[in-house]
């Protein structure tokens, strides 16, 4: 049964730079079910992060469409915006840059709330108190600032704050990159717990695959601001298609020496090439280990290989 | 294998308003010739410290060597040079490669320029040598149209070429020790996966030793020989890469194997975080530094400090659960 929360259709978001056109976000389709996460991975600079901020409403498109709920969330005003911004809430990379040092944890945490007018006095505080014993903090913490914190103790900080309004739908923007592997591993359980007792939906971006392999029911692939392969996340690590897909997966060592021994690793040529003006054809052409002529002309179109399976690449029809 | 460096027991503490902060506490590893050596660990448990230590490149003050040595090539203990000494070695005998190569370029001078200068000054060659010498050093780590790229500055590069820049001027005197303080950790997989395998393929051409930090295991997996375990300034566990990964003895160590995920786990495996985090190294507890997170401490853990036990051959672990006084005891 399918009952997506989002949808994004042909979305395109271009940056005008001094030599051009930066294409950021070109042409990406995809939808999101309702208590979903989905994990969006790709190399730095293919446009993750423009995506999940137009989705946000934090850019407007250049074309295309987001749909939340069946409404398309750049249209919406007054009451409806309103609703749609308690409904969307986004925690960041970097747990340093994004909480106001000025501000306590407890008003911090309260901001949505008063915001949107909420609550206010006890209620607001009881609230607060709550969100700190669900992300796993001591409820004094409220009074304290975000510099006396740890990255894993302000990254649940962030994350109570993206709760607070009861949001349906979290866009998780590298939430765990700058965190030690350990501590990782307890804000990424926070995040499955949550989800759980919550109902959420999640759009979960990291360059991290095994991460998003963890945490993801299905995972789309990014590069050069077009999706290039989507598939269930089991699916596609067992069965990746697009030659890129491939290449990344293989570039990933795996912490075992055994196996690391006996790996031959597909070691891609170059680097990702600059989205400002991109050349015609396929984004991949360049560093392409099966590229044929034809991919450097026409731009492959997106299709449903098997059930559920999507790729864009001229190998498969 | 002879060793080309042998650290012991370095003790390096910073003064700072709030006092002073033990950063490294007693530190002790050898580095055989050829080998490359990983040092892991959560951030902030004396990793770079260690290995700028061995640079001489933290300025004191505020920080001091309080204790200890660090013998070069059998011969030298770089704790005993002074900096115009240490100055020669560096960049000739020993190289460095950080984990922002922005950082240790120059913006402003070419990368032929920043190149060369290491070769005219360590190895007196000529400018016109120098210059052919720097070419093949940028085409052997693999960065196309060298003769052009060799006039342009740092911002014309990405990090990849960037960090390959880096190596080629670690390399470029051809260094008997290269130490790379998180060399990917800023770069995609894919560049990483480059950079790893251009380090590998160097180090079997120019056979230095390595000293590679990382929190990647899969990095260290791929890459080393030996691997360090540090926490809080110490060292919980050494061995080699088959010792640390699959005979395990340090609740540390175990903690941080099974808080990664590995790429190619059919199941869903349970992630299970150490709990916690790091002690604050102004005032480091007075027992096992670990105690406070370990599932397994005992009383005898937040009293005394476990010491340093060898299990076998270079397999040795710091923890009061294979002390063999505690092991009669229990029984
Ligand atoms: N406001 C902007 N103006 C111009 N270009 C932009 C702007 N925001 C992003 N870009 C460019 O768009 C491209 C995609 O950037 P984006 O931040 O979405 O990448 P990302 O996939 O999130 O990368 P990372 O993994 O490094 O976070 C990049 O080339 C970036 O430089
Ligand atoms: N300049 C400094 N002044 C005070 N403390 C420092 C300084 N540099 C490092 N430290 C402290 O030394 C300890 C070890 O740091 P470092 O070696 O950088 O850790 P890592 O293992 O992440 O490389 C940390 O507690 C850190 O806060
Ligand atoms: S379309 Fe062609 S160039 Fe692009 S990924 Fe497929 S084979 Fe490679
Ligand atoms: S000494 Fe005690 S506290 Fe420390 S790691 Fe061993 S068992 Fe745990
Ligand atoms: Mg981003
Ligand atoms: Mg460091």
């Amino acid at each position: 049964m399918s009952d997506p929360i989002l949808e994004v259709k042909n979305l395109k978001k271009y940056f005008r730079v001094t030599n051009g056109v930066l294409k950021a976000v070109d042409n990406v389709n995809l939808s999101i079910q309702r208590g979903e996460t989905f994990g969006l991975v790709g190399e730095s600079g293919c446009g993750k992060s423009t995506l999940g901020r137009t989705i946000m409403r934090l850019y407007n498109t250049t074309e295309g469409q987001v749909l939340f709920n069946g409404e398309n969330v750049h249209q919406l005003k007054g009451s409806r915006l309103k609703q749609f911004n308690r409904d969307m809430q986004m925690v960041f990379q970097d747990p340093y840059a994004s909480l106001n040092p000025r501000m306590t944890v407890g008003d911090i945490i309260a901001e949505g709330i008063d915001i949107h007018r909420l609550s206010s006095g006890v209620k607001r505080r009881e609230r607060v108190s709550e969100l700190l014993q669900t992300v796993g903090l001591p409820e004094e913490h409220a009074s304290r600032f975000p510099h006396e914190f740890s990255g894993g103790q302000r990254q649940r900080i962030g994350i109570a704050r993206a709760l607070a309004i009861n949001p349906q739908f979290i866009v998780a923007d590298e939430p765990v990159s700058a965190l030690d592997v350990s501590v990782q591993a307890q804000v990424i359980n926070l995040f499955k717990r949550l989800q759980e007792e919550n109902g959420l939906t999640y759009l979960f971006i990291s360059h991290d695959l095994a991460m998003v392999k963890h945490i993801a029911d299905r995972v789309g692939v990014m590069y050069l601001g077009s999706l290039t392969e989507v598939a269930q996340s089991h699916e596609l690590y067992r069965n990746p298609l697009h030659p890129y897909t491939v290449a990344l997966l293989s570039a990933i060592p795996i912490p075992d020496p055994e196996v690391e021994r006996k790996r031959e690793r597909i070691i891609l040529e170059g680097d990702v090439p600059s989205p400002i003006n991109p050349p015609p054809g396929c984004r991949f052409f360049a560093r392409c280990p099966k590229a044929m002529p034809q991919c450097q002309v026409d731009t492959p179109r997106w299709i449903e290989v098997e059930t559920d399976h999507y790729v864009a690449c001229h190998l498969y029809k | 294998m002879e060793n080309i460096l042998e650290v012991k027991d370095l003790k390096v503490s910073f003064h700072t308003y709030a006092g002073e902060v033990q950063a490294v506490r007693g530190v002790s590893f050898d580095l055989k010739k050829g080998e490359v050596l990983a040092i892991v660990g959560e951030s902030g448990c004396g990793k770079s410290v260690t290995s700028q230590t061995i640079m001489r490149l933290i300025p004191s003050p505020p920080s001091i060597i309080k204790e200890g040595s660090i013998l070069f090539d059998k011969k030298i203990d770089l704790v005993q040079l002074t900096l115009k000494e240490m100055e020669s070695i560096r960049g000739s005998e020993i190289g460095m490669i950080f984990q922002d190569p922005m950082t240790s370029l120059n913006p402003t001078m070419t990368i032929g320029k920043q190149i060369t200068e290491g070769l005219v000054r360590h190895q007196g060659l000529s400018k016109e040598k120098a210059q052919k010498e720097a070419i093949e050093l940028l085409s052997l780590v693999g960065i196309p149209r060298p003769e052009t790229r060799i006039k342009q500055y740092p911002h014309e590069f990405s990090g990849g070429m960037r960090q390959r820049v880096m190596i080629a001027i670690s390399l470029a005197c051809r260094p008997k020790l290269l130490i790379a303080d998180e060399p990917t950790t800023a770069l995609d997989v894919t560049i990483q996966a480059q950079i790893i395998d251009l380090l590998k393929d160097l180090q079997e051409k120019i056979g230095s030793s390595i000293i590679i930090i990382t929190h990647n295991l899969g990095v260290v997996a791929d890459i080393a020989q030996r691997v360090v375990v540090m926490y809080a300034g110490k060292i919980v566990e050494q061995g080699t890469v088959d010792d640390i990964f699959y005979r395990a003895q340090h609740p540390y160590t175990w903690g941080l194997l099974h808080s990664i995920l590995r790429l190619d786990d059919d199941e869903k495996s349970e992630l299970v975080p150490i709990e916690g985090m790091p002690p604050d190294l102004l005032a480091p507890p007075q027992g096992c530094a670990f105690a406070a997170r370990c599932p397994h401490a005992m009383n005898i853990c937040l009293n005394e400090d476990p010491q340093t036990q060898i299990i076998q051959d270079e397999h040795s672990m710091a923890c009061w659960l294979m002390d063999k006084r505690m092991r009669t005891e229990i029984r």
